[in-house]
This record gives C-alpha cells, sequence and structure tokens, in this order.
C-alpha cells in the first residue's frame, strides 16, 4: 500500500503535468474557436443551428472513441502532407488528444455564448446603436460584456469535462493521470486506480474554483479577485511545466528513444526491460504505455514509437489478414519481409516465449461437463464465453468460431484482468486467456486443447521501427534478449504483478527478469 | 433646423403603412412633442431622424443635410437620443454610461472625466455617489436623468426623447419633465419628443404635432390646439386632460 502510494507519488509531476498541459490547451484552443463561431452562430441562424446541432453530436460519441478516432486520421493525413509537402508530424499522443478534446470542450462554451447573445435585450442593442456604435463596437463593447458570465459558465463546464476525458488521452499514447487509472486497473493496483481519480477530480476542482474566482471578479469588478484568480491559473499552469521543462533541458535529443507497451502486465514489464537496459547504456528512454493493439503497429511504423513487442499471431492475422498458417518458422519470416518491405521496421526475432490466445475453464467444472477441447463445447450450447474487449472482433476468434461451431455462443465482454474473476465466480463458464499468464494455473483452469489447430502461434517478437532499424549501439542494447525469456519465467514474471499478495510492480518485475534471463 | 419631407415607412410583414405622407420642420431650439395613441407612428418617425429605422420614401434634412447622405454612425453621434425606460448598459456605471459616446469619438480621458462630472450635476446628480453605480442599484427617476446626460455627452443640438417618463411615478415624471425642459431652454437644444401622454404634451411642449395611423393630423401650438382642434380625434384628445382636472376638482370639492 504505502510502495503503491510512494510509487504513484513519484509519477505526479510527469502525469499531472503532461495532464494540465493537455487540459488547458485544449480548454484554450476550444475557447478561440467557439467564441467567433458561437458569434457567427447567433447572427445566422441558418449557420448556427447546424452548428450547434453537429457540436452536440460529437458530444455523444463515447470519449474513448473520439480520441482513439483521431488516431487513424491524422495518421492518414501526415502521409498526405509527407507526400505533398515533405513533413509529417506525430499522429500519436497530444495532436490527437488535443483535437478531440477540443471537440469536447466546445460545445458548452458554444451553446452559452449563443444562448447570452440571443438573450440579450433588444432595447439594449438598440441604445447601442443610438449612441453611435457600429455593429462592431455594439458586438465589443455591449454584446460580449453582457454574455461573458454565461460564457464562464460554459468555460467553467468545458473545463470539469476536459480535465476528466484527459485521463482516456492515456490509450492513444499521450501520458496524462489516466495512466495511473488504465496501468491499475491493468495490474490490479487499486491504489493506482484511486490515485488518478482523486488526481484528476482534484485538478478539476482546482480549476473550476479559480474559474469562479475570476467569474466573480468579473461579475463585482474586483481587481484583486481578478488577479489572485489569475495568479492561481498561472501558478497551476507554471507547476504542470516544469518537470516537462527540466526533463526538455536534461535530455539528450541525440539518444532519445520511445518504448512501446500494449496495454497489459507482460508488455509493461517487457518495456521496463527495454527501458531499463537501454538507459543503463545512455539512452533517455521514454515509454508510452496502453496503446491499443493495431495503434502500437501504427505508432512504430510512423517513428511515434523507436521498439516494442508484438505477437506473430496477432501481426499475421489483423495486419497481413492472412488465415492460412504456414508453421512458426515461416510465419516469422514472412512477417519480417513484410514489415521490412512496407515499414522498414526490423523484426530482431523471438524473445524464446508464446503468448497465444487459448481458451480455459475452470478445472472443476470442465471435468463435471466432461469437456476437454474446443470440440466438445458445441455439446453444451448453455454455456457463456467471456472474452477481452479485442477477441471477438478478431480473425483469431472467426478462426476458432468457424472451426468448431461454436460462433452463437453468448458472450461477454470484460476488462482483461476481470476476466479471471468472471470465470472463477461462475459468470462466464469458458474465457479467452493468454497462455504466457501466470493465473492461468494460479486459479484452477486448464486450457481447452485445439484439436484442429485453429489458433495461430503468437510467438513474441520484438520490433524496431525505422529510425533505430539500423542503429548497432541501440539494437546491440536490445538483441541480447531475443530467446532469453522461456515462457515458464514468462509466466512467473507475469504472476508477480498480477498476485494480489506480494505484488510487484511492472519495474521492479522486469529487474528481477533481468537477472533471470537464460543467457 | 428638422425637416421632414412627405416620409413614408412600412414594415416588411404588415401590410399598412407604419408612416406615410409626412411633411413636418422643427424650427431650430423648438420643442417638439409627438403624439398619438399607439401604433399612430411616432416613434418610427423619431427613429427615422437618426436612421435607427431606415426610411421606405421621403426626406429628412437635419441642419440642412439629407440624412440619407450621411454616415448613420457618425449621424447617431450627433444627435442626443432618450430610449424608453433609460436603455442604460447595465455592464457599465453611470460615469461609464454617460462617457460612451465621447469614447466613441476618442476624447481623451481627462476631457471625458470634466463632461461626466459637468452633465451629472447638469442632471442633478452627486457624481460622488451615483458616478460609480450600476444602472441596477438606480430609481426610474436617476436611470432617466443618467440617459439624459449621456444623450448630451458630445454637445449636439438636436434631442431626440422617445417616451422618457412612462416608466416613472408622477411626482418624479413631474421633477424630470422640469429639468428637461429647463435643460432643453438652457442648451439651446431642438427637442422632438415622442409621449401618449397629452398633459405631458401641453406642459411641455412649444408645438404638438398629433398622428393617427402614420399620418400627421395636426400640428400647432397648446394654445391653438385647444381653441382649433382640427377633427374630432384632436378634440378628444385636447380634451381627456381638461376632463380629469374637472373631475379632480369635483372631486376636491366634494
Amino acid at each position: 500500500m504505502n510502495a503503491s502510494f510512494r510509487e504513484a507519488w513519484a509519477l505526479l509531476p510527469d502525469y499531472l503535468g503532461q495532464h494540465v498541459i493537455l487540459s488547458v490547451s485544449a480548454l484554450l484552443l476550444g475557447v478561440a474557436i467557439s467564441v467567433p463561431l458561437g458569434i457567427i452562430a447567433a447572427r445566422s441562424s441558418r449557420l448556427g443551428t447546424p452548428l450547434l446541432a453537429a457540436v452536440s453530436i460529437v458530444q455523444t460519441i463515447p470519449g474513448l472513441a473520439l480520441l482513439a478516432l483521431f488516431y487513424p486520421l491524422l495518421l492518414a493525413l501526415s502521409v498526405v502532407t509527407q507526400d505533398l509537402f515533405g513533413f509529417s508530424f506525430r499522429a500519436l499522443g497530444f495532436l490527437p488528444a488535443l483535437l478531440a478534446l477540443t471537440l469536447y470542450a466546445m460545445l458548452p462554451i458554444l451553446r452559452n455564448l449563443v444562448t447570452a447573445l440571443a438573450g440579450i435585450d433588444p432595447a439594449i442593442l438598440m441604445a447601442a446603436k443610438g449612441v453611435g456604435m457600429t455593429p462592431r463596437q455594439s458586438l465589443f463593447k455591449v454584446e460580449l460584456p453582457l454574455a461573458a458570465p454565461l460564457v464562464l459558465a460554459g468555460i467553467r463546464t468545458a473545463t470539469v469535462w476536459v480535465v476528466g476525458i484527459t485521463t482516456l488521452s492515456t490509450p492513444i499514447g499521450q501520458t496524462s493521470l489516466g495512466n495511473y487509472i488504465f496501468t491499475g486497473l491493468q495490474i490490479e493496483n487499486w491504489v493506482f486506480v484511486l490515485f488518478g481519480c482523486v488526481a484528476a477530480a482534484a485538478l478539476a476542482l482546482v480549476l473550476d474554483l479559480l474559474l469562479a474566482l475570476a467569474g466573480s471578479g468579473l461579475a463585482t469588478r474586483s481587481r484583486s479577485r481578478l488577479i489572485l484568480a489569475g495568479l492561481g491559473l498561472l501558478a497551476v499552469i507554471a507547476a504542470a511545466l516544469t518537470p516537462e521543462v527540466m526533463q526538455g533541458a536534461s535530455a539528450n535529443p541525440r539518444h532519445s528513444v520511445v518504448i512501446g507497451a500494449k496495454n497489459f502486465d507482460e508488455q509493461y514489464i517487457l518495456a521496463e526491460l527495454m527501458t531499463q537496459r537501454l538507459e543503463r547504456a545512455g539512452f533517455a528512454v521514454t515509454t508510452r504505455s496502453d496503446l491499443g493493439s493495431t495503434i502500437a503497429f501504427r505508432a512504430l511504423g510512423a517513428g511515434d514509437i523507436d521498439a516494442y513487442v508484438d505477437y506473430t499471431g496477432t501481426l499475421w492475422g489483423t495486419l497481413l489478414h492472412r488465415t492460412d498458417m504456414p508453421g512458426r518458422q515461416v510465419m516469422q519470416t514472412e512477417l519480417a519481409g513484410w514489415m521490412a518491405k512496407h515499414y522498414g521496421i526490423a523484426s530482431l526475432g523471438s524473445l524464446g516465449f508464446e503468448n497465444a490466445y487459448i481458451f480455459a475453464m475452470r478445472a472443476d467444472r470442465a471435468k463435471a461437463l466432461g469437456i476437454k477441447s474446443l470440440a466438445d463445447l458445441p455439446a453444451h450450447p448453455e454455456l457463456r464465453i467471456g472474452g477481452d474487449f479485442e477477441i471477438f472482433s478478431r480473425p483469431e476468434w472467426r478462426a476458432v468460431a468457424a472451426a468448431y461451431g461454436i460462433g452463437a455462443m453468448k458472450r461477454r465482454q470484460y476488462q482483461p484482468d476481470f476476466l479471471y474473476r468472471a470465470v472463477t465466480s461462475g459468470d462466464a463458464d469458458v474465457v479467452s486467456a493468454f497462455s504466457s499468464d501466470g493465473r492461468i494455473a494460479r486459479y484452477g483452469l486448464v486450457i481447452l486443447a485445439d484439436p484442429k489447430a485453429a489458433l495461430p502461434p503468437y510467438d513474441a517478437l520484438l520490433l524496431v521501427g525505422p529510425a533505430h532499424a539500423h542503429d548497432a549501439k541501440f539494437l546491440d542494447v536490445l538483441k541480447p534478449l531475443i530467446g532469453s525469456i522461456p515462457l515458464t519465467l514468462m509466466q512467473q514474471a507475469n504472476l508477480m504483478v498480477d498476485r494480489d499478495q506480494d505484488k510487484q510492480t511492472p519495474a521492479a518485475t522486469a529487474a528481477w527478469l533481468d537477472r533471470h534471463l537464460s543467457h | 433646423m428638422i425637416e421632414i419631407l412627405n416620409l413614408s415607412k412600412a414594415y416588411a410583414g404588415s401590410g399598412a403603412q407604419a408612416v406615410s405622407g409626412f411633411n413636418l420642420a422643427v424650427p431650430d431650439g423648438e420643442f417638439l412633442v409627438l403624439i398619438g395613441p399607439s401604433g399612430s407612428g411616432k416613434t418610427t418617425t423619431l427613429n427615422m431622424v437618426n436612421r435607427l429605422v431606415e426610411p421606405d420614401g421621403g426626406e429628412i434634412r437635419v441642419e440642412g443635410h439629407n440624412v440619407l447622405d450621411s454616415d448613420p454612425v457618425t449621424l447617431r453621434r450627433g444627435i442626443g437620443y432618450v430610449f424608453q425606460e433609460a436603455g442604460l448598459f447595465p455592464h457599465m456605471t453611470v460615469a461609464e454610461n454617460i462617457a460612451v459616446t465621447p469614447r466613441l469619438l476618442g476624447w481623451d480621458k481627462p476631457r471625458i472625466a470634466i463632461r461626466v462630472r459637468e452633465l451629472l450635476t447638469m442632471v442633478r446628480l452627486e457624481e460622488g455617489e451615483f458616478g460609480g453605480r450600476f444602472p441596477q442599484e438606480l430609481s426610474g427617476g436617476q436611470r432617466q436623468r443618467v440617459a439624459l446626460a449621456r444623450a448630451l455627452a458630445v454637445r449636439p443640438h438636436i434631442l431626440l426623447l422617445d417616451e422618457p417618463f412612462g416608466a416613472l411615478d408622477p411626482v418624479t415624471r413631474e421633477a424630470v419633465a422640469a429639468d428637461v425642459r429647463e435643460i432643453h431652454h438652457k442648451l439651446g437644444l431642438t427637442t422632438l419628443m415622442v409621449t401618449h401622454d397629452m398633459t405631458e404634451a401641453l406642459l411641455m411642449a412649444d408645438r404638438i404635432a398629433v398622428m393617427r395611423d402614420g399620418r400627421l393630423v395636426q400640428v400647432g401650438t397648446p394654445r391653438e390646439l385647444v381653441a382649433h382642434p382640427a377633427d374630432d380625434f384632436v378634440a378628444q384628445l385636447i380634451e381627456t386632460p381638461r376632463r380629469r382636472a374637472r373631475a379632480l376638482a369635483e372631486t376636491l370639492r366634494a
């Protein structure tokens, strides 16, 4: 408990700093766009009505989906600018998050501005005209000042929303307070989850109070309140920027690399393992964790991250769209060739273990029902199958469903870590799982056999992005990891992070793993 | 001098003419009251003088210049206007409201400060007490005084008033009306005021112009109107204050 808290506390400057920078940027951008749009919308209902409708629709898109949608969009745009103008930009992380959050910030500001402008007493507008104001002077000297209190209320609403939704920018590679929450959920570290929630809520509260103070300062024309609110906001932003500036100043850009990790424990541990080794070799390393499965690969190809670990079966199905099973070695060779050709990505080879998709049941229940393999499932149509958010839309599931005729089974989806709870509590009868997971044995689960070999192999490949594919210094640090992690070692490491008692952090586990590598 | 020649206006959507065939000349220094029932076109006529409303036809000359040839913004800055229920800007203090037009004209701060003080004195408001207040902290009469000060800020020669005392209680109304009349005299203004209260018109006006259904029915001094009403409508209108005075006298006698 204390150790978790201390670790969370140590991460706070970085997470909070990036969170504040992103939230505040999105809010400023939101205000900068919404105010002129709101003025136009208030003047012309032909423009205003569809505009407000469009912004309202954006609000109904779930935050995570909206954030994730911007990544492929920007990536495509980046390719276009590269082709047309010879430059590209980072499509992962800050930029997509900023754009999505800006869209979220717009609705309350825009709506309040339009409402406020429409609600101004026509007699006041007539008076403004009568004393000799031009339409522009009327807008800036009368209408906007009168609309200001309601607009500020809109900005406050937007602030609370944006600070909250910023936590969802973690899966698209932007560090935020969401890192506590996503990582915490993944490694079942509730201190982390709570820490992230409380920190985000506290930030939202502080910003809201400062804006309220600014609002009352405006209303009562109290210069001291305005100054106090301004200083408070500046202090929050300055405090947030400090660690970034320090980091920026100390980082050596020539050796700065980014290691990626998808959103599960094994990935955190392996990313830490690579990070620790690279740092010992003098590299400045940043990690981007909790990346979505295909986002990680695209990010590697686009140079947003420099290395991460992916699995042959995943790449085979989701990237090459292949359903044939040519065998482990052929798959690795073909994948390496394809990635080098299309993305300039180097596959250094397998780490030595496989993290395959498998299906598991509670041993006692499997025995009672007489189920030993996937082929036995169609005889029990009453069984429910639980999966993570990905499995049912992956080609692996389609292959298994087709091979064994189990496509119609009742499905439930869980956060990956809750899958084990679901199967042990009987909430689900069969669950998808990963072969390198130490919890399969621990929770007394049995793996259902795959007699038709519908599931492909999932060897863990260490992939390096185009920028470092031929960087000898970088490759020399990572190459020794190839073939050094046998399955049992990885299972043990995963269990160290997953277990409830004597839970280890991914960093500590990575250090332990490094000492136990097979060569 | 305000000359109105064959003025007409119809609002889009309503078939009826709001104002039609209107001719009137207001010589310099005159206090002219436009009177008529609601919808008779009196406010529309007033608003066309400083082009808050654009005429459909005819001509308005202010000091010899056709207002339709001048820039409407410049025109409005040069003509004082007091709105119904004051029309003060709620987010500005009394002093800021008064300073609006001087600021638009780019006066420097000391000049504006001196002018605001003068104007507040003119409308009998203590600067120290009222200068920093907001309109919602004032009584109706005080608001109307501030509106008058605002209208006169850049020393216009022409003052337009649109039912300026409509929302005031009778006592305040009388006091403010007397002050308006006095200021009109002292500054030598040419004043055009709209009202529907005949007593007020008779007491304040040099001449009264009676309107009905967008047309000018009769124009003359209060004495002329009382002695020779042009038709039954004017006679009835003139008769109202007298009838009330008689009723009042009888009540008091009884």
